[in-house]
């Protein structure tokens, strides 16, 4: 009966041993990751692959404005950049080593975000939301039209990239290879910036989105926090940057500019902005949606403002996004750092009280 | 030696003066009240302290330190800590959490990423919880506790940082008579560890724990002293007649 009653206070006091949504549809999206291949033909296994590659851009939104509060319209900058640092090398050198491509892309993406958190983040003040959002945008468009009109970096018809990515002599074609390394990638990157918005790192991120001005007071300061979420989401979005360019053989003016930064706020405002999980249901959602409409004879002129108003629909009725009807607000803040160590004070004081009673 | 020493601080907020060469001394270890009318430049003189407004003319020593210029987050590093006047916790998160956040702020970047410290702090925060009644509710969002608690948790939220000196802008607003003695005796065991400034409306309640008072009208200081020698002020005693 003791036992019962600990138990009981124990979970009502703590939120750990209630049902979780969140880890269930990690599951059911790691079992689907795995084997969508097995089942569906090579065009589509080409097109899931695309939404791989944008599932890992969008993870790089989400750290900015759904965990650091930095309202970015610039990220497909950093995508963009990387890509055109990738179609550069296996252009004008011939390098298109698959261990040498990806850390150029996120050094390339990190390098150049740095360089944004510079001049917009690390102030002496922390800088205001819309001169942030102004100030990406401004930068990402001005990005566009400079690669729009140089030649040597194709102009505005972009650049092909004739070679595949290698690994040694060995070719890797867009298909289920291409496939595997975009969603171990996607893993990869999904698990480690879970490991950090869980952290006590991350508890901090989350006290700058709620008041950003109450942890100054604190002792925080909260620029150099932003700046280092920016640089390294800038970092995941070249990486992002680079596989995209190299699955589709191809980077233009389009890939770092305005229409790209807007796609992947929606991304992110779709399925759910600060969750991690919330952007990647965003990407599958509204690529599908994108591909699924834009085949129906019926509506295929118009598309785009179907999609638009569904976008619209979702985004003004429900901020918390697609994520949002399923999952609960305490859940989507979840916890910080371990959370072993809460249950085992808290289970000794029950037990304690037990005792004396 | 003087903890903070504030000279001659001057702050105007357009035509309006808040504060017009305010000059006041708190020695360590005590507990210096902040007192006058609705206006008088009593929390504006507290925000000049923390650094949410800088003093026009004037200097700011605290510690030995000028920190007349020196932004927020560098004067809660040197020791300084602040409950606002408007609750200010971190309403989605935890009620742990929000003293967590508190506590850490000192540690590295590395620390924080790999959450190694707060096995090390776990202890102090559950104290701390217990001193303050919210143990039962570590898990609870901050914002769903009661306004009581909640000031109760900021209080918490500055005390649990260990400061040299513990700003608190009306601490005990909103609350209830029970709930205003139970903060007076909260406050006064950390009377040996730091020293405190507090504004706040409630005499009874400010000359029950503070030593010294300082009495404000209109921005500028009516008198200093003692809780005893500001009981026997004929200048504060005009102030409360006439204005309050």
């Amino acid at each position: 009966m003791k036992q019962f009653i600990n138990s009981n206070i124990l979970s009502k006091n703590i939120g750990n041993s209630k049902f979780r949504v969140i880890p269930v549809i990690e599951i059911v999206l790691l079992i689907l990751l795995i084997v969508i291949p097995l089942f569906v033909n090579d065009f589509l296994t080409i097109i899931i692959t695309r939404m791989l590659i944008l599932c890992i851009f969008a993870i790089s939104f989400d750290l900015c404005w759904g965990f650091a509060g930095i309202l970015t319209f610039g990220q497909a900058l950093f995508f963009g950049m990387a890509g055109y640092a990738v179609a550069l090398f296996a252009n004008k050198l011939g390098f298109v080593q698959l261990w040498g491509v990806i850390p150029i892309g996120i050094i390339v993406g990190f390098f150049v975000s740095f360089l944004i958190a510079w001049f917009l983040l690390l102030g002496k003040k922390a800088p205001e939301l819309i001169f942030v959002a102004l100030g990406t945008l401004t930068v990402g468009y001005a990005a566009e039209r400079l690669v729009a009109g140089w030649y040597w970096v194709g102009g505005g018809n972009g650049m092909s990239i004739y070679d595949f990515l290698k690994v040694g002599q060995y070719e890797i074609e867009p298909g289920v290879l291409f496939y595997y390394i975009s969603a171990v990638l996607l893993l990869i990157v999904y698990l480690v910036s879970r490991y950090i918005v869980r952290s006590q790192f991350g508890l901090v991120l989350a006290g700058i989105r709620q008041n950003e001005n109450r942890l100054s007071y604190l002792g925080y300061k909260v620029q150099t926090y932003k700046a280092i979420v920016f640089c390294f989401a800038g970092a995941i979005a070249g990486l992002a940057g680079v596989l995209y360019a190299h699955h589709e053989g191809f980077i233009g003016p389009g890939s770092m500019g305005i229409v790209l930064s807007t796609y992947v706020v929606l991304y992110g405002l779709f399925g759910g902005a600060g969750t991690l999980l919330g952007p990647i249901i965003g990407v599958l959602a509204i690529e599908s949606i994108k591909f699924t409409l834009s085949d129906i004879d019926a509506v295929k002129s118009y598309w785009p403002v179907l999609l638009g108003i569904i976008l619209l629909v979702v985004v003004v009725y429900k901020p918390t996004g697609l994520l949002g009807f399923i999952v609960s607000q305490r859940e989507r803040i979840g916890s910080f750092g371990s959370t072993k160590i809460d249950n085992t004070r808290i289970l000794d004081k029950n037990n304690d009280n037990s005792e004396k009673k | 030696m003087s903890l903070l020493e504030i000279n001659n601080v001057t702050k105007n907020f357009g035509v309006l003066c808040a504060l017009d060469e305010v000059s006041v001394s708190v020695e360590p270890n005590t507990f210096h009240g902040l007192i006058g009318p609705n206006g008088s430049g009593k929390s504006t003189l507290l925000s000049v302290i923390a650094g949410a407004h800088y003093a026009d003319t004037g200097k700011v020593i605290f510690d030995e330190n000028d920190i007349t210029k020196m932004l927020p987050e560098m004067r809660a590093r040197k020791g300084l800590s602040l409950k606002f006047q408007i609750t200010a916790i971190l309403p989605e998160l935890s009620t742990y959490d929000n003293l967590l956040l508190s506590i850490q702020s000192n540690q590295s970047i590395w620390r924080l990423i790999s959450s190694k410290s707060k096995r090390v702090l776990h202890n102090k925060i559950m104290d701390v919880l217990e001193r303050f009644k919210l143990a039962s509710r570590a898990d609870t969002l901050a914002g769903e506790l009661s306004h009581g608690l909640q000031q109760w948790l900021e209080i918490a939220m500055a005390v649990i940082r260990e400061p040299k000196l513990l700003l608190l802008d009306e601490p005990t607003g909103g609350m209830s008579p029970e709930e205003r003695r139970a903060t007076g005796e909260l406050l006064l065991p950390i009377k040996k560890k730091c020293t405190l400034i507090i504004v706040e409306h409630d005499l009874d309640f400010i000359k029950d724990i503070c030593d010294n008072l300082t009495v404000l009208d209109q921005g500028k200081i009516v008198d200093t002293g003692t809780v005893e020698e500001i009981k026997l002020s004929k200048k504060v005693q005009e102030v409360y007649t006439t204005r309050v």
